[in-house]
């Protein structure tokens, strides 16, 4: 009798278990990045270790920037707060480990993407959120204008990074001579500069004029050289294993480049939900459900465009005055830039 | 019958042998460490597959892509990663050689200062081995390196003497061009050494044998570079200079050793030899006071005391801490990474980030350093038999 009553329950739980298995994959379950973030509460962003515009963190310690910008939403977008951030400062060779081994969930540090860390690193990487190339600062007093007078120069430059690669390869096909001086740590590495250790600083060009007006003794003294010498496309990187994830921050990027196309802004978005456009009620979900498709709840982009603005409102935020670096093409694709959002659909 | 008291059945199994129960048992743990080796490693390939990072030994060919500031052999940036690890090697071993001869001649006058009878010298030693002993080697390093920064520009560099430049572009010294007869100068000062070591043994045998003391440390000096000298003389005594000259940048020609091997070298080898001098001189007052009232006694200078009654007793007690001093100055250069040195470990970093292949680029790393640290102190423990006291 006994045996029987406990085979019943068996069966009966088995079945029940069948059929919530039945019924549960018409919900999408969480990836594994998107699961720990919501448990943790928080989103763990890489960031540069101080570069004017993209990441740098003021005497109270507020990280701000275009890269925290973008975290900002992403965290907005999955939390509902852009605040609930930590920001972990990283190194250009501490950063693909950390995003591998998942001590960050996502990489927000002026990376440019290229084919090998798309593929040999493991990781993916979403639309670029700047456009720039390497560029070159030296002292004005040594009257240089072009690259090609730098022949035989000490450059500082960071380890592991596209510059790296770009000065060797560009004075090999110029056929000039000149020494790299590597050191991973920011600070160490712009004072070695300024100290007269290297002739010259190269890195990506936007992040030069910060360097010229904030850490050099007299501005007036450095000049950057025009030109860039290579392409740089710097996006959000994140781990190949999980899809979801990937989805997420790639499409809070191209939410941030539709907001500014079709005009909602920080300020009038509460506004922009009653608004008629069928691109904008989906966008903030007023109809519809994209954020569904993604793991996330409705008012993902809304959240995410009143915590940090639209794409323009963040460039304007962060290379406005005192950088004032102009926009050119990290302009929207309709003013002749090459920021261009996908269909929201 | 009687009840027979039961001897115990004697158990001859192979079981209850020792010999063989010792080899069973480091049979098993040789199998649990090896299939423990066998778990990780296909752990951290299941891992690394599943990341989709990739694996393998194949990176080693590829051209490296970026230049590093200094090496012995050439290097430019279309040369392979193997090549370039190589490069990182030699530079490791370069601050490590020169790093363990400095730090051991410091080292040691700093002991020897220590137990000086001079208040003064005493105190001196005893002030610079507290200062450098208690600071971490992290900041030695940085200490120096922020110094040598401060030091003008190739522009108004400091000039020594005629051809030398000090600035903060490094220390360039004139150099001698090569010429063919220089390898027969290295061959020749090999011949010369052996020669020296010959003379010193000679004068210990006469010693020993007829008590007759004859100074060695001139005359061997003299051997070992005099074989070299006349070598030198008889093919004509060719000795161009390149001297260094200020075009563009920096100085070109000549020899240079850059600001950041000045200053890796001077960083670990002032730490160290703090450490070497306190294992000096403990040695030297491991020697019983007995012994030394004993000499004195005899009338013996203070100089033969030192150098034939206390060091050859000391350096029983001063051999072995010292390797392990050794081994952690050569593992102390890995600090290049802060200061950009291109040591191993700064060329392994920079390499595991633009190929993506950490677990690889590591494991060289390691094994690298542990062949060195096995080497250095396989040379040790050969010192350490032959000055022992054969003790009779």
């Amino acid at each position: 009798m006994k045996q029987l009553a406990s085979l019943t329950a068996i069966a009966a739980f088995a079945i029940s278990g069948m059929v919530s298995g039945a019924v549960a994959p018409a919900i999408a379950a969480d990836g594994p990045t998107l699961t720990a973030v919501k448990k943790r509460g928080e989103l763990i962003c890489g960031v540069h270790q101080g570069r004017y515009g993209f990441a740098i963190a003021d005497k109270k310690g507020k990280w701000k920037g275009l890269d925290v910008d973008v975290c900002k939403a992403v965290a907005a977008a999955v939390l509902g707060d852009g605040n609930k951030v930590k920001y972990i400062p990283l190194g250009s060779v501490q950063r693909f480990p950390a995003l591998q081994s998942g001590q960050v969930d996502m990489l927000s540090r002026t990376t440019t993407i290229t084919l090998t860390r798309d593929s040999a690193l493991g990781l993916n990487f979403g639309p670029p959120t700047f456009y720039t190339g390497t560029g070159f600062m030296v002292r004005k007093k040594l009257n240089i204008t072009k690259v090609d007078q730098l022949g035989g120069a000490a450059i500082c430059v960071f380890p592991g990074s596209t510059t790296e690669k770009n000065i060797a390869a560009l004075f090999k096909s110029k056929g000039m001579k000149m020494t790299p001086v590597v050191i991973e740590n920011s600070k160490e590495l712009v004072s070695a500069y300024m100290s007269g250790r290297c002739d010259v600083l190269a890195m990506d060009q936007a992040g030069l004029p910060g360097h010229q007006q904030f850490d050099a003794k007299v501005p007036a003294d450095h000049v950057i050289l025009d030109g860039v010498y290579s392409k740089e496309p710097l996006g959000v990187g994140v781990r190949a294993d999980d899809d979801q994830w990937f989805d997420i921050t790639k499409w809070v990027v191209h939410a941030l480049f539709n907001a500014e196309e079709w005009g909602i802004s920080q300020k009038n978005v509460d506004k922009m939900k009653e608004s008629k456009d069928p691109n904008v009620k989906r966008l903030l979900g007023a109809s519809g459900n994209l954020g569904k498709k993604i793991g996330l709840g409705k008012s993902w982009a809304y959240d995410a465009i009143k915590s940090v603005g639209n794409y323009g409102e963040i460039y304007d935020r962060n290379w406005g005055p005192p950088l004032n670096l102009a926009r050119g093409i990290n302009n929207l694709w309709t003013k002749g830039g090459l920021m261009y959002g996908f269909p929201m659909k | 019958m009687a009840d027979q008291p039961q001897t115990p059945k004697s158990d001859n199994s192979i079981l209850n042998s020792i010999a063989f129960r010792g080899i069973a048992y480091q049979v098993l743990l040789g199998a649990a460490i090896a299939l423990l080796g066998w778990y990780l490693y296909t752990n951290v390939n299941e891992n690394l597959d599943r990341q989709n990072i990739a694996t393998g030994w194949d990176f080693l060919e590829e051209p490296a892509g970026f230049g590093i500031s200094e090496s012995i052999i050439a290097f430019d940036s279309s040369q392979t990663f193997a090549r370039i690890f190589l490069a990182g090697v030699l530079n490791t071993l370069h601050v490590a050689f020169f790093g363990i001869i400095l730090a051991t001649i410091l080292g040691v006058t700093m002991g020897i200062a220590r137990v000086s009878r001079n208040w003064l010298v005493a105190k001196l030693a005893s002030t610079y081995v507290e200062i450098c002993r208690n600071v971490p080697v992290v900041l030695h390093v940085i200490f120096w390196s922020s110094i040598i920064r401060l030091l003008p520009h190739p522009r108004q560099a400091i000039e020594p003497f005629d051809g030398a430049f000090i600035s903060n572009r490094g220390l360039m010294l004139p150099f001698p061009f090569d010429h063919s007869l220089y390898p027969w100068l290295g061959l020749a000062l090999i011949v010369g050494i052996a020669g020296a070591v010959y003379f010193t043994r000679w004068a210990r045998i006469t010693r020993e044998q007829t008590g007759k003391y004859i100074a060695t440390f001139w005359p061997s000096i003299g051997i070992a570079l005099g074989v070299p000298l006349v070598v030198w003389l008889i093919g004509g005594a060719p000795l161009t200079w390149d001297f260094p000259a200020l075009r563009g940048f920096n100085y070109q020609g000549g020899i240079s050793l850059s600001p950041e091997y000045i200053a890796l070298l001077i960083g670990i080898t002032v730490y160290t030899a703090a450490f070497i001098a306190e294992i000096v001189r403990s040695g030297i007052e491991s020697i019983h006071a007995g012994q030394i009232e004993a000499a004195n006694a005899l009338g013996l200078r203070r100089g033969f005391v030192m150098r034939y009654i206390t060091i050859p007793q000391a350096l029983r007690v001063i051999v072995p801490p010292t390797a392990s001093q050794f081994l952690s100055l050569t593992k102390n250069s890995s600090l290049g990474v802060l200061i950009g040195y291109p040591d191993l470990v700064n060329i392994g970093n920079t390499s595991l980030n633009q190929t993506g292949q950490a677990v690889e680029a590591i494991a060289i790393m390691m094994l690298v350093y542990l062949t060195i640290s096995l080497t250095i102190s396989g040379i040790m423990n050969l010192y350490n038999k032959l000055v022992a006291i054969k003790e009779r």
